[in-house]
């Protein structure tokens, strides 16, 4: 009740300073402690490309890796990242080529509206970083929680496939 | 001799020219628009199912730091809805809500969490009225309307009849009834709806980004609604993250932040809940329909007769033309005659359905394939067989003057029949597996828009200026389905160049030419023809100028896309001195590109609303779908489907398989798992863990067989792609349940928990029954 009139009155927030590694840069920001990882990247700093599909843990659309792990932004309160490594799809892709995963998913037409692409494409990187070779069985159960409205999954595992073939060709995830 | 050869696209694999964004983040949607000092807002839903408003107080809102404005029905009397006949929507509720979640108020404050306090804060008064939460309650003869003017609850009813039914049933060697309920099931497309509308006060105009399918029909009701000129207002519609017709109205939403960004003379930015985009649907309504079929021992047809209730929701929406749709798309697919369909669309105090992807044909399509399957194996007849006894022999008119003139099913049938195994395969599988099919179809574009004003149906202007770079311009609305990509190909076929020649310019109605919208499968027919139109006015105009710069006649001019010449033998000019050539003429050259369809094709007159259905092509589907079902806990598994699609021509291979194998599996989460459920009004489905969309884990490979019956019409020959291969995999997945374990499911979706039902009433009418003397 003290929290619900304390926000009544229009007080903020106790923010903390942030620091982490966020796509490959040291960051520091003031961060109030209820600030979800989802909307610290896309209103904070700006980041878009991490999306919002649902009200919550639902859909996969805002996965992130948090030190290489696959992780949903929106159930990630963002002063828990302090210290750790953040990649968001921005980080992917190197010297102006897309990496693996992205190519994947644009050649192989694993993105149709693209809305979910983010979150597919960093479960996939995420899989591929731990497991370069991965079953089929492997692969649907690290895109288990993910959902796509479009493409019916069939391309998405070709995309995934065909990532994996790039990466023994030595392309980045 | 130059060995320069025109580029070619069409007919291969190419992805699409706005993947690098999406596949880098780098793609805007609606929500991912970032201005300064933007305003969040916030709406205030009805908790009452029906109810007349006294009050709606929002002075106690309004004293909450940070609200900037609210509004609620008081500020707008103006109703919008997508058919000039039916307009019966406010932006915001007036004297009445007729469903929860319905619109009352909305609030715009610096930001989320004090939009969110002052809705807490906003308090509506109001005298409930009794509800109806399903048709059949909506139709009691007691019940209150909903709308004054829509006696019984009834928004629009449906009846003809063609030829003689009673003739045709006393032709039939065999007459089947069924009786069928499809649940009402959601979009669920994956970016949430969004607006932003910015103000400006000092010239009165307004700008709305919105995520939607029609930015033409949200530009008229937002002047509709605003009470403004529409040259004040530009639509800009960014990346969309799907639609499956959700968007192919103008909602609430984008109305609704117009006026408050007005009322704050700011910028206001409303990003709905996953919640509230379920509240907000438009989806396929609860259907029942009662089926009854007539055939003779060879498989024909003799004649159909089709009863259907849609549960409409609290609005019209896109209802009438859905349940007209649901009628006349019962021809077009087989050699039918004497039909007769009553159909009828209620109003109910559930969320407003809509168009929804195979738009008024995918319940009727599950309902008529299942009792053809039924029909079949009491005839002892093959279901392939059965869908051979009743081809159209195209070109035709249907009984209700649908013009057919390309017509693929038979290879359709071919196909999936070959590829699935079928002859060797059905009726031999083990215990517990199953092969089923059916067929469907669908239009490119109704021939006759919603709002007919006369125009070309659609329109396309490519601009070439001193970079030598092809820029199209074109309204339709890319929601991922690829239509950038396909205008794109179009234009560079045209030209023999290469596709980083030509960019698209799309979504901003202050640049581009106006569009419909993506709806209804028109886009590749319609636009692609007028993109067609363009691209060849354009080289026109290229030849010309390459006819004065090689001193040749027009007519000798060959077109080798980077090089124009006069004859194999002339050395020719590059692209970029033609370019140069045709600039002296008239500076930066615009051509315009139009497309009209054909009077023949608008459907006919002969009911009320028979022009519902008339398109230049139809696509056709046929599929085999296969499936284990587990009888012990009534689970099934869909381990493969094979889906051939007549689209006319592939224009682009890649494209076309993603459209169909998204159609496909998008049928297949109706058929097996998604329901909008209510309790008492409320949606308790309205998250994605309850509406139970199949994951990865759930689907199955889906092999596509593109079938090209090239349409005299169509661009290159092209259909559509996009929809017509929703429907048939509903009926053939229950077709292939009752090949597995001989139980026939006639209600949707079939979930392990119905199946599981099903298998024990029948162990315990088998238990029940008296045991044969086996040796008797």
């Amino acid at each position: 009740m003290a929290r619900e009139n304390a926000r009544l009155q229009g007080k903020k927030r106790l923010a903390r300073l942030l620091e982490c590694r966020l796509n490959g840069r040291d960051r520091s920001d003031a961060v109030a402690d209820n600030v979800l990882l989802l909307d610290y990247l896309r209103e904070k700093v700006g980041l878009t490309g991490t999306k919002t599909g649902c009200d919550g843990g639902e859909c996969g659309a805002c996965t992130v890796l948090i030190d290489d792990r696959p992780t949903l932004s929106c159930l990630t309160l963002a002063t828990t990242v302090q210290g750790k490594r953040v990649d968001t799809i921005e980080s992917l892709g190197s010297d102006g080529q897309l990496s693996a995963v992205q190519r994947g998913f644009h050649e192989k037409l694993g993105s149709q509206c693209g809305y979910c692409t983010p979150g597919f494409i960093m479960a996939s990187a995420g899989l591929l970083r731990r497991n370069p070779n991965p079953t089929d069985a492997e692969i649907l159960e690290a895109l288990g929680s993910n959902i796509c409205r479009c493409t019916g999954y069939v391309k998405i595992i070709e995309a995934v496939k065909f990532a994996a073939a790039l990466g023994k060709q030595g392309v980045a995830p | 001799m130059n060995k320069t050869v025109p580029a070619h696209n069409i007919g291969s694999y190419v992805p699409m020219i706005d993947g690098p964004e999406k596949v880098s983040g780098r793609a805007k949607y609606t929500a991912d628009i970032l201005a300064l000092g933007m305003l969040a807002g916030r709406i205030y839903r009805s908790p009452y199912s029906h109810a007349d408003i006294f009050a709606v107080d929002v002075t106690e809102a309004l004293k909450v730091p940070g609200v900037v404005a609210i509004v609620t029905g008081a500020d707008c009397d103006k109703t919008f809805g997508v058919l000039p006949i039916a307009r019966s929507e406010y932006p915001l509720a007036r004297d009445k809500v007729r469903y929860r979640g319905e619109p009352v108020a909305a609030v715009a404050a610096v930001d989320d969490s004090s939009a969110r306090e002052a809705i807490r804060r906003i308090k509506l008064t109001v005298r409930e009225l009794p509800a109806y939460y399903t048709a059949h309650a909506a139709l009691a003869p007691a019940a209150v309307l909903l709308h004054e003017k829509k006696p019984g609850n009834i928004e629009r009813d449906v009846l003809f009849e063609l030829g003689s039914t009673t003739q045709g049933f006393a032709d039939a060697d065999l007459v089947r009834e069924g009786t069928y309920n499809c649940a009402e099931v959601c979009q669920n497309q994956m970016e949430m709806h969004a607006a932003i509308a910015d103000y400006d006060a000092v010239r009165n105009r307004m700008t709305v980004h919105a995520s939607t399918q029609v930015p033409y029909y949200v530009h008229l009701m937002l002047s509709q609604i605003l009470g403004m000129d529409m040259s004040r207002i530009r639509v800009i519609k960014p990346h969309v993250g799907g639609g499956f017709g959700c968007r192919t109205e103008t909602l609430n939403v984008e109305l609704i932040a117009a006026l408050l960004a007005r009322k704050a003379n700011a910028c206001v930015r409303i990003v709905t809940t996953r919640e509230e985009t379920f509240i907000t649907h438009r989806g396929r309504p609860e259907t029942d329909i009662e089926l009854k079929i007539g055939m003779r021992k060879d498989g024909r047809i003799t004649a159909v007769e089709c009863d259907c209730d849609q549960r409409g929701g609290a609005h019209s929406g896109y209802g009438i033309v859905t349940i007209l749709y649901s009628g006349s798309m019962l021809y077009a697919i087989y050699e039918l005659h004497n039909v007769k369909y009553l159909g009828r669309r209620v109003l109910t105090n559930t969320p407003p359905c809509g168009a929804f992807r195979g738009h008024g044909t995918v319940d009727i399509r599950f309902a008529f394939e299942s009792l053809l399957d039924q029909m079949a194996a009491e005839l002892g007849l093959d279901p392939f067989a059965v869908r051979r006894a009743n081809l159209l022999k195209a070109p035709t008119f249907t009984d209700n003057d649908l013009m057919v003139n390309s017509y693929g099913l038979p290879e359709c049938l071919d196909w999936t029949e070959q590829q699935s195994g079928w002859k060797k395969r059905k009726g031999k599988m083990p215990k517990g597996r199953g092969l089923g099919m059916a067929c469907s179809h669908y239009i490119s574009g109704a021939s006759k828009p919603v709002n007919w004003t006369g125009e070309p149906h659609a329109t396309v202007k490519i601009k070439l200026d001193f970079d030598g770079s092809i820029v199209v311009l074109s309204g339709a609305a890319d929601i991922g389905q690829g239509s950038t990509t396909i205008l794109a190909q179009t234009v560079a076929e045209v030209l023999g160049l290469d596709l980083a020649r030509v960019r698209v310019v799309t979504g901003d109605s202050e640049v581009v030419p106006k569009d419909n919208g993506s709806y209804s499968s028109r886009v590749t027919f319609m636009v692609g023809n007028a993109a067609l139109d363009a691209a060849r006015n354009l080289k026109g105009v290229l030849v010309n100028a390459a006819a004065r710069k090689l001193e040749a006649r027009p007519e000798d001019i060959e077109c080798l896309g980077e090089i124009y010449r006069a004859g194999a033998q002339d050395k020719g000019a590059t692209f970029e001195e033609v370019v140069t050539e045709a600039l002296k003429d008239s500076g930066t050259i615009t051509v315009t590109g139009n497309y009209s369809t054909l009077p023949e094709s608008h459907g006919g007159k002969k009911y009320r609303g028979a022009a519902i259905g008339g398109t230049m092509g139809y696509s056709y589907s046929a599929q085999v779908v296969e499936v284990t079902v587990d009888e012990e806990t009534g689970v099934v598994s869909v381990d493969k489907v094979w889906v051939a699609h007549d689209c006319g021509k592939a224009l682009n291979r890649l494209t076309v398989e993603g459209q169909v194998q998204g159609s496909v599996w998008m049928g297949m989460g109706q058929a097996m798992s998604e329901e909008a459920a209510y309790h008492e009004g409320l949606m308790v489905t309205a998250n994605m863990l309850d509406y139970r969309v199949p994951t990865i884990q759930d689907s199955p490979p889906i092999e596509v067989g593109i079938v090209e019956s090239n349409d005299p019409h169509g661009p290159f020959g092209a259909k559509e792609a996009g929809e017509g291969s929703l429907a048939a995999f509903l009926p053939a997945l229950t077709n292939a349940i009752a090949d597995a374990i001989g139980i026939r499911f006639n209600d949707l979706p079939v979930t392990p928990d119905r199946v599981f039902e099903a298998i024990e009433k029948r162990k315990r009418a088998l238990e029940k029954m008296p045991k044969k003397n086996g040796g008797a």
